[in-house]
């Protein structure tokens, strides 16, 4: 670039350095991005309103008008007798016969709707605590399965295996894995989980489940936990091994608190997924209906279960209002805060680690 | 082959000035050393003695395998699952490459500092207590601490924030901790593969004055890619340099001579040397 050119003079290059080329490509691209930005949060924003809105009845709670249907109503007098209990009623005009349809007025809490089983037949006194309950044992049994085993697979495959054929053929595989879809582990659950080993499992039982999600997250746990390895600078590795210490040592004092975090977001997003899933659930026998609760803490895990994600099934396909939109909207809502508790503890735990290592 | 004064001269230990003019102990004698990458020779029909407490300096350009054999004196190379060593790499008269030889026991003895600065993210006193702790070392941890890094002349800049992580520190102190660090093992010999390369001139020096002090305790083996470092800190040299293969553009390290470092860069026998250490070549 020869300044010194005959049209150069120090006003034309002054003018040049003054003047902005219309940078057109660059302004559309960056367009882009931002509609792709804004498409996103408002679909996102959308979803979380509208579901926050249909639950709102049994998030704060209030009076439900439940249809009462039996033939013993007391017209006159509106109270209906059931069991020797005398109810009070409340008539309302039917909007398409013009006749006159008769309701319970009860009070629903948002404490009532936590703490009770499920109840199809008195939507007023439906609750979610099995589900709750079934979600969090998934949650204990991803980490105690999934965890160990695939973080021990992740370190035995990056630190330890030689790059072999028979270890390439594993790592593909266990990403192929990880793209089989949840219902395949479902079949893969049932048949072996339920069937084969029913005697110990218990069949359709909360451990059966458990173990499917364990093994439906456990290639991506394997995949996270080992590319968080492979991201521990060699020469971390190098300077450990360079003062005498052996591979165990190196893996145990520098490469696993080097990777930990990653690892840990690797986790967190995993028992989001088991959490989530609702496909295996079906397969593997999750209640859709009422049950009693197992008593003593082993029939807890290896009898009836059922879990969040399943109840929002089965609230959307009952009838009337009450279960189908309200009920079905505040599970969510309650499913939804418990993958962001685990989210935000996978944060925290993430934060600290980090903090440690520079 | 254009080389055989240099092999020849070196097979006779100790004698020759093609030994590096050596009389003293022998720290590592290489023998007939080849080293592969799969079938890829990296290194060919390598002969050198190393003698104790001197200054060694390997030099020579890029590719030539002086890192690939530095990194075979302390077996570091058995961390390349590729890496095969031939030949013979004695330390003290015992076969490093024996099977017999736990290379967890050769690497606490012959430390090694490397060409980036290397700490663990973590306090500069744990970066030291690292190797003594795994080592089982039982004595004062604190006394030995101080006394590393005072050798390392780190410890005056440090002392008040041995607890802060060796992350916040410059360049040129993260390097020199990682010298105190290898020196905490108590090794016998110390290898440096291009130790300065990342550091500015005045770390540069400082280190450089230092290896003359450790000298006195250590053995020194040094990579240098800068020929007045070699000139200035070294006692013996030998330069490298890499054959290119026409037909798949490998390059194979192979060693032209080994002197004292005087005799290398003034008045060479080969003369390949005297190009790369005029500036000619390289």
């Amino acid at each position: 670039m020869a300044l010194a050119s005959t049209d150069v003079t120090v006003a034309a290059v002054a003018d040049r350095l003054r003047g902005r080329r219309a940078d057109v490509s660059g302004r559309v691209f960056l367009g882009l991005l931002l509609a792709a930005l804004g498409l996103t949060v408002v679909t996102l924003v959308t979803l979380l309103v509208s579901v926050t809105q249909d639950a709102m009845p049994v998030l704060q709670g209030g009076a439900v008008l439940e249809r009462e249907k039996s033939p013993d109503i007391d017209a006159e007098n509106l109270t209906v007798t059931v069991f020797g209990e005398t109810i009070p009623l409340e008539a309302r005009e039917d909007p398409v016969t013009g006749g006159t349809r008769y309701y319970r007025v009860s009070e629903r809490s948002l404490g009532s709707f936590l703490s009770n089983g499920v109840n199809f037949t008195r939507p007023a006194e439906n609750g979610i605590s099995q589900g709750i309950f079934g979600t969090l044992g998934i949650a204990v049994m991803v980490i105690l399965f999934a965890l160990p085993l695939g973080i021990g697979a992740a370190i035995y495959l990056e630190e330890y295996a030689a790059d072999s054929r028979l270890t390439r053929f594993i790592d593909v595989n266990i990403r192929n894995l990880a793209g089989v879809p949840s219902i395949v582990y479902g079949i893969l659950g049932f048949t072996i989980l339920v069937k084969a080993l029913g005697p110990i499992t218990g069949g359709r039982s909360l451990l059966s489940a458990g173990i499917t999600m364990a093994v439906l997250v456990l290639p991506i746990v394997i995949i996270t936990a080992a590319e968080a390895i492979r991201a521990v600078p060699d020469s971390l590795r190098e300077a450990g091994f360079g003062v005498g210490a052996t591979r165990w040592e190196v893996v145990r004092h520098h490469v696993l608190p080097y990777a930990l975090p990653g690892i840990l977001t690797g986790a967190m997003l995993s028992l989001a997924r088991a959490l989530g899933e609702a496909a295996p659930l079906i397969l593997v026998g999750a209640q859709t209906g009422f049950f009693t609760d197992p008593t003593g803490a082993l029939d807890r895990i290896t009898g009836s279960f059922t879990a969040l994600p399943m109840q929002v099934f089965n609230f959307t396909r009952q009838p009337g209002e009450i279960l189908k939109v309200q009920a079905a909207a505040g599970t969510i809502v309650i499913l939804l805060l418990i993958v962001l508790a685990v989210n935000a503890t996978g944060i925290i735990l993430r934060n600290r680690f980090e903090a440690k290592r520079s | 082959m254009s080389d055989t004064t240099t092999s020849t001269g070196m097979r006779v230990p100790g004698v020759t000035p093609t030994d590096g003019g050596g009389v003293g102990n022998e720290v590592f004698r290489l023998e007939n050393l080849n080293v592969y990458y799969g079938s890829f020779r990296a290194v060919r029909d390598v002969d050198l003695g190393v003698q104790q407490n001197a200054i060694t300096a390997f030099i020579g350009p890029s590719g030539c395998g002086k890192s690939t054999v530095l990194r075979c004196l302390n077996r570091m190379n058995d961390l390349i699952a590729s890496a095969r060593v031939e030949g013979g790499v004695k330390y003290h008269g015992i076969d490093l490459y024996d099977p017999k030889v736990d290379p967890v026991e050769v690497r606490r003895r012959i430390g090694m500092v490397f060409q980036k600065p290397n700490p663990f993210p973590k306090s500069i006193y744990d970066n030291i207590a690292f190797g003594p702790r795994i080592s089982g070392f039982k004595g004062d941890l604190d006394e030995l601490v101080e006394r590393t890094l005072r050798q390392a002349a780190l410890w005056d800049e440090v002392k008040d924030r041995l607890k802060e992580s060796a992350m916040g520190m410059s360049g040129g102190q993260q390097q020199r901790l990682c010298i105190a660090r290898a020196l905490a093992t108590d090794p016998d010999v110390l290898l440096m593969d291009e130790p300065c390369s990342a550091l500015d001139p005045i770390a540069t020096g400082r280190i450089e004055d230092l290896l003359q002090e450790l000298k006195e305790r250590y053995t020194v083996v040094i990579v240098t890619h800068n020929m007045q470092q070699a000139a200035r800190v070294s006692e013996r040299t030998a330069f490298f340099t890499a054959e290119v293969d026409t037909d798949n553009d490998r390059r194979t390290g192979l060693l032209i001579e080994y002197d004292l470092t005087e005799n290398i860069f003034s008045n060479p026998a080969d003369e390949r040397t005297e190009n790369y250490v005029t500036g000619r070549f390289g």
